[in-house]
């Protein structure tokens, strides 16, 4: 009896840890960009060079941590987060490492980039003003903190200061103006709020298009995919709101980036510096920008025709990095002018 | 001569029996260590962190995120908590004692039929309904644009309750976790005597004082139970509250870890979580306490149903009728409406997905099941003392959220394997990584410390039917503990373990935050593909995957359903074996 128990035990764990172990050319990632969003460029790379891509994917705070904790022994090579927000905090935290530096010279912008190359942007995405069409005039929008006037009081959706795109623009704004500045900013923009913030940017999007409010707040590619969706009632929604690139003749409007870098604990580095190189491809970069609507890194990759079909802008040229530094300040702010 | 062998084999098998309940109960206490051990990592991380908020170099200290949360947000924290508690309590009660009180004492249309279908909103995850009812009742849905396309009225020009809210939190919750009420107290009322019934009624009292006076009262412990255990989860819920954008305990813990870096402020947010938890599992246990009291009750003749008549028996099935309509029927429906217009629902990775959801809710819920029978057979040979205040303690996993215990296990794992694995690689000279975290043992390891306090509850409350008495009898008549196990035990424990098997199968399959943390490269589940989706804003692609969950939910739960009603049955079976 304790023999058989013995070995069911041994039966169950060996099957169990199987996949922990090595194949001859992989890479491993920690990804919190989507599966969806990933996995097809990822066997893309597979089959052209042969080497195995394993992914795990889940946020990107749960997976810092998992490496954190992981430490030296971390099977992870490569860490993608949706923000670069995050690549900075996982680079404080001592978990990269720099990467081969003929991965993105040339290609990426500096501000795009880590200055000691630990981690590199893959693609961009700008954080408008949403209006709806008819009820307001383009020329009524001018700044992000323009909507702070009284004349939008009750008319403006934006999301919860949970959000990563809110705390980036929120950093962004405490790096341009100040802290004082941006607390006001924040507090006028809870004061116009046409309800509580709830829901993702799509929710925003659409509440604006269903007449909640005049403004909304929202990430480009949100917007791409309704705007590009094979359902009418979508397409709808879209049509009834115009783009507005804010802050033009000042900073610019607010861009955030997803992006990736190499784990400290890299046991595969050179498939990991291989697979960069891929993602930073023009293949690559315009893959995402047909597939969701995100603005390719690498200067010259052309946009795709929905982008291209709001216009040229001016993007906030900060370096990413700084987002990340002053995300703390930015949560603390919010909280203080009471935006949920 | 022959008198004095038989006192030696006596003692012989006396000590035997000390020696074995030793054994019992150390390995309990064993068992009850190991999975203690990532819970009480948390206090471990609010004194030691120093290294953590160091490397990160964004923390400001604990003291400071503390100074600020309290000037801030900690006191809506509170709040929201209490009364989302406050209001899924009154809400669980509301739907599931009723409906449980209808279906075993009386007969009326559709009982058979209802009593299973106000079980299936429990294969429903509380993250699940939470998307679909916002889908349907949120302004740009399809319900309110009906209302205003009928009526021409604008935004804030008529009134409809919001679903993001507090409220709706309460409503979703309350929704799916009834169930767990309703089934407690089910099994409760089952159970109770007619003679009583027949004897109040004798004393000319109504059957609604039959109902308020008698059954409620006695079925209190399980009521109480069923409660703890929604409340628990209402505690650990986070899908639900941070995506309607409320700001609980639980979200708060995450923003402070997250959002500030601060694993300090985060762990000791984490402890005040324990704390509450400590309390309601005080109570629950003073209020278990009492069913071996009543237990005494539990002779004579099951009662028959009564058959109503006129309008009471509709009153009765509308009854039972509304929480599974708006808990199972309804976003069922909504599931399968997005489902249809989703690209997702024929990928071909979905087999593997269900499999792999399958398999590992199996595999996690035999190993739950099995733990709880060691943890509590060592308690009832020792009900006082350590072993009965480990088997306590170990059940405070249910209310912690899974983030937190998928940390615990991890920091857990982790220092076994750079431990161990340093001296095997001394050992034979090879680089092994990492072996136990970041597998599937890390996994079932964190599902077994969530879903313990279901396996054990259903597991000790049927070995309270079993009475020591029934032990004794059976050995005295020269039985051996292996033939009482057998003869005894094994039959009248059945029914209760696979309720523990089922609960637990089904928490697994609706698991998301410690799957989604811990789980090993290229291996997903049906829960974390419907989360990518709705993360990702597209509910509609998200209905696939949980619609999958719902359905293989279901199987469990009907199975279940089976077992509690052939329970009135087992009963009187158990009553003659006793006499």
């Amino acid at each position: 009896m304790k023999k058989l128990l013995f070995s069911a035990v041994a039966g169950v764990l060996a099957l169990v840890m199987a996949p922990a172990q090595a194949f001859a050319a992989e890479v491993n990632v920690y990804s919190s960009r989507k599966e969806a969003l990933i996995k097809p460029l990822l066997d893309k790379f597979t089959e052209q060079t042969g080497i195995k891509v394993n992914l795990v994917t889940g946020k990107d705070d749960a997976l810092i941590t998992r490496l954190q904790k992981e430490g030296a022994r971390s099977p992870a090579d490569l860490l993608i987060t949706a923000d670069a927000g995050r690549l900075y905090r996982a680079k404080a935290a001592g978990l990269l490492q720099p990467m081969q530096s003929a991965v993105y010279q040339d290609k990426v912008p500096a501000n795009m980039r880590d200055a000691e190359g630990e981690w590199v942007a893959l693609t961009m995405r700008a954080r408008p003003i949403f209006y709806v069409k008819g009820k307001v005039k383009p020329e009524e929008l001018s700044t992000y903190e323009a909507l702070t006037d009284r004349k939008w009081a009750g008319r403006i959706c934006i999301r919860s200061s949970s959000n990563i795109y809110n705390q980036s623009l929120i950093a962004s704004m405490i790096v341009a103006e100040g802290q004082e500045k941006t607390e006001a900013f924040a507090k006028g923009i809870v004061a116009n709020m046409a309800r509580p913030p709830a829901g993702g940017d799509t929710d925003q999007l659409k509440a604006a298009a269903a007449g909640v409010c005049d403004i909304a707040i929202a990430n480009t590619y949100y917007f791409g995919r309704l705007a590009s969706s094979s359902d009418a009632a979508k397409n709808a929604v879209a049509d009834k709101l115009g783009v507005f690139w804010p802050n033009q003749q000042d900073r610019g409007t607010h861009v955030n980036a997803s992006g990736i870098g190499v784990t400290k604990s890299a046991k595969n580095g050179d498939a990991a510096n291989q697979l960069i190189a891929f993602m930073l491809t023009g293949e690559s970069q315009s893959w995402y920008a047909q597939v969701n609507n995100e603005y390719p890194i690498v200067p010259g990759v052309p946009a795709s025709d929905v982008l291209n079909s709001w216009g040229e802008f001016k993007a906030d040229a900060i370096n990413l990095s700084l987002l990340g530094e002053n995300n703390r300040l930015a949560v603390e702010t919010m909280d203080r002018a009471n935006w949920k | 001569m022959q008198n004095t062998v038989s006192q030696t084999s006596l003692t012989s098998s006396r000590l035997r029996g000390v020696f074995s309940a030793n054994l019992l109960s150390s390995g309990a206490i064993m068992v009850a260590l190991v999975l203690l051990v990532p819970i009480l990592m948390i206090p471990g991380l609010a004194w030691f962190v120093a290294d953590d908020s160091a490397i990160n170099g964004l923390s400001a200290g604990a003291a400071s995120v503390w100074l600020h949360l309290w000037q801030t947000v900690l006191g809506d924290y509170l709040f929201n908590s209490f009364a989302l508690m406050l209001g899924v309590g009154v809400g669980v009660l509301m739907l599931g004692v009723p409906a449980a009180w209808l279906t075993s004492r009386y007969e009326f249309p559709m009982r058979r039929a209802l009593s299973l279908l106000l079980l299936l909103p429990m294969a429903v995850p509380a993250y699940i309904i939470a998307y679909t009812y916002t889908g349907l009742l949120d302004f740009a849905g399809p319900i309110q644009t009906a209302i205003r396309e009928w009526t021409g009225l604008r935004y804030g020009q008529y009134w409809f309750p919001e679903v993001r809210s507090l409220g709706g939190a309460m409503v979703m919750l309350s929704l799916v976790l009834y169930p767990y009420v309703y089934l407690m107290s089910r099994a409760a009322f089952i159970v109770q005597p007619r003679h009583m019934f027949d004897a109040g009624r004798s004393l000319g009292m109504s059957p609604f004082q039959n109902f308020y006076r008698l059954a409620l009262p006695l079925a209190r412990p399980a009521i109480v139970a069923g409660l703890s255990l929604a409340l628990m989860e209402t505690l650990a819920d986070y899908g639900t509250v941070q995506y309607f954008g409320v700001s609980t305990f639980t979200t708060g813990i995450f923003r402070t870890f997250y959002g500030f870096g601060d694993t300090a402020a985060a762990a000791q947010l984490a402890m005040m979580l324990l704390g509450f938890v400590l309390t309601l599992l005080v109570i629950e246990k003073y209020s278990r306490r009492r069913i071996r009291y009543f237990s005494h009750a539990e002779q004579g003749q099951l009662q028959q149903r009564e058959s109503l008549t006129g309008w009471k028996r509709w009153l009765a099935t509308l009854a039972c009728v509304v929480p599974p309509l708006f808990g199972f029927l309804v976003p069922a429906a909504v599931l399968i409406g997005w489902s249809l217009q989703s690209e997702e629902l024929l990928s071909a990775d979905f087999i593997q997905l269900t499999w792999n959801t399958f398999s590992l809710a199996g595999m996690a819920a035999v190993i739950s099941v099995f733990l709880a029978l060691v943890l509590a057979y060592a308690a009832r040979s020792r009900p006082k003392g350590v072993v009965g205040w480990a088997v306590q303690l170990v059940s405070m996993g249910y209310a912690l959220p899974g983030t937190i215990i998928a940390i615990g296990v991890m920091v857990c794992l982790i220092w076994v394997d750079h431990h161990w694995v340093v001296y095997l690689e001394q050992l034979f000279s090879v680089d092994l990584g990492l072996l136990l975290s970041g597998t599937l043992v890390a996994l079932i390891f964190a599902y077994t410390i969530r879903f313990l306090a279901i396996s054990l509850g259903a597991v000790q409350s049927g070995l309270q039917g079993i009475k020591p008495s029934l032990d004794q009898s059976a050995r005295s008549l020269g039985k051996s503990p292996i033939q009482t196990l057998r003869l005894i035990h094994i039959p009248l424990l059945k029914s209760s373990v696979l309720t523990a098997l089922l609960i637990v199968f089904v928490d697994v399959l609706k698991e998301l935050p410690a799957t989604l943390m811990l789980r090993p490269f290229n291996f997903n589940t049906l829960a974390v593909r419907a989360y990518e989706m709705a993360s990702d804003e597209r509910l509609m692609d998200a209905a696939p995957a949980s619609m999958m969950i719902v359905l293989v939910g279901l199987i469990p739960v009907i199975w279940l359903n089976r077992s509690i009603a052939s329970m009135g049955k087992h009963q009187q079976t158990r009553e003659e074996a006793i006499a």
